[in-house]
């Protein structure tokens, strides 16, 4: 099982659907940043995945996890800072009472 | 004394169980991730799952990607997260309801997606050896800082510049209606 590419990339695609449902059905903003949290680490997975049983991709497969992890932490900086912005001036961080834009 | 390649009692190699471990932790965490009701435990599972995530990337022969993704992951990002969730806390509780009204459409759209990808990672042929390699690391570190120095040295740059960014974005401005101090 833990010899064939499948076994990987098939948890990885479990685990970036369930982030998928997590994105589109919380309400919570932080709740969907965490969700964009787990897809990003399921692609990280299986990019892994793919450079260790890939020989030419081996060395190449690791710098994109790494390089992908540091866009993450960014991402993440980023988007709770926005969302906590955003909480100071609404006093919510549930993201359909966010509708200033269509009234 | 070494220790057999598989279970004695079960017959399965060490690293199947580990990866069937790890991965139902994985999954199981992921799902408290995305439905529990308390956003608090929300984070708390979240560490868990990315912890169970660096298991595995042991298993696949990547210690250093396991070691930076609890640094980073762990260490950095999840605190980040759970800082945001007691600053955004409102007083009254969790909210009534966890799910927006589509939440059963997104379940339906997730199962359906996943079906579709499990079917064309199993149908399609992915070429490579039916072995794992560990990475050494080494060689990451030789193409790290000799063929990939300048994406790294782009990607520090754009580490600052989220951390500025987000200093900005969430520094206190005090607005004319808040100059009594803080509610």
């Amino acid at each position: 099982m833990t010899n064939s590419l499948d076994s990987y990339l098939i948890l990885s695609a479990l685990l970036f659907c369930i982030g998928t449902f997590g994105f589109l059905a919380r309400r919570n903003a932080i709740s969907m940043l965490m969700s964009i949290e787990l897809m990003l680490n399921a692609v990280n997975l299986s990019i892994v995945a793919f450079g260790a049983f890939n020989p030419a991709l081996r060395p190449q497969a690791s710098v994109i996890a790494l390089i992908v992890m540091a866009v993450a932490a960014g991402e993440a900086t980023v988007g709770l800072a926005i969302v906590i912005a955003i909480f100071r001036n609404r006093r919510t961080p549930l993201v359909d009472e966010y509708d200033a834009m269509r009234q | 004394m070494a220790i057999p390649d598989t279970i004695p009692i079960l017959g399965v190699s060490w690293n199947d169980a580990l990866f069937v471990i790890f991965a139902g932790i994985l999954l199981g965490a992921g799902l408290l991730v995305v439905t529990m009701r308390d956003i608090i435990r929300c984070g708390l599972a979240m560490i868990v799952c990315f912890g169970a995530l660096a298991g595995i990337y042991v298993i696949l022969g990547a210690p250093l990607i396991a070691g930076a993704q609890v640094l980073v992951y762990i260490g950095a990002i999840s605190v980040l997260v759970l800082f945001a969730i007691m600053l955004t806390q409102s007083k009254s509780g969790p909210a009534r309801l966890v799910f927006q009204t589509q939440a059963v459409p997104s379940a339906i759209a997730a199962i359906i997606l996943a079906v579709i990808l499990a079917l064309a990672i199993s149908s399609t042929d992915w070429g490579g050896a039916a072995v794992r390699v560990a990475t050494a690391t080494s060689d990451l570190a030789k193409v790290l800082f000799k063929d990939y120095v300048l994406p790294f040295e782009v990607v520090s740059v754009l580490l600052l510049a989220a951390v500025i960014g987000g200093v900005y974005l969430a520094k206190r401005e005090l607005g004319p209606d808040e100059e009594t101090g803080p509610r």
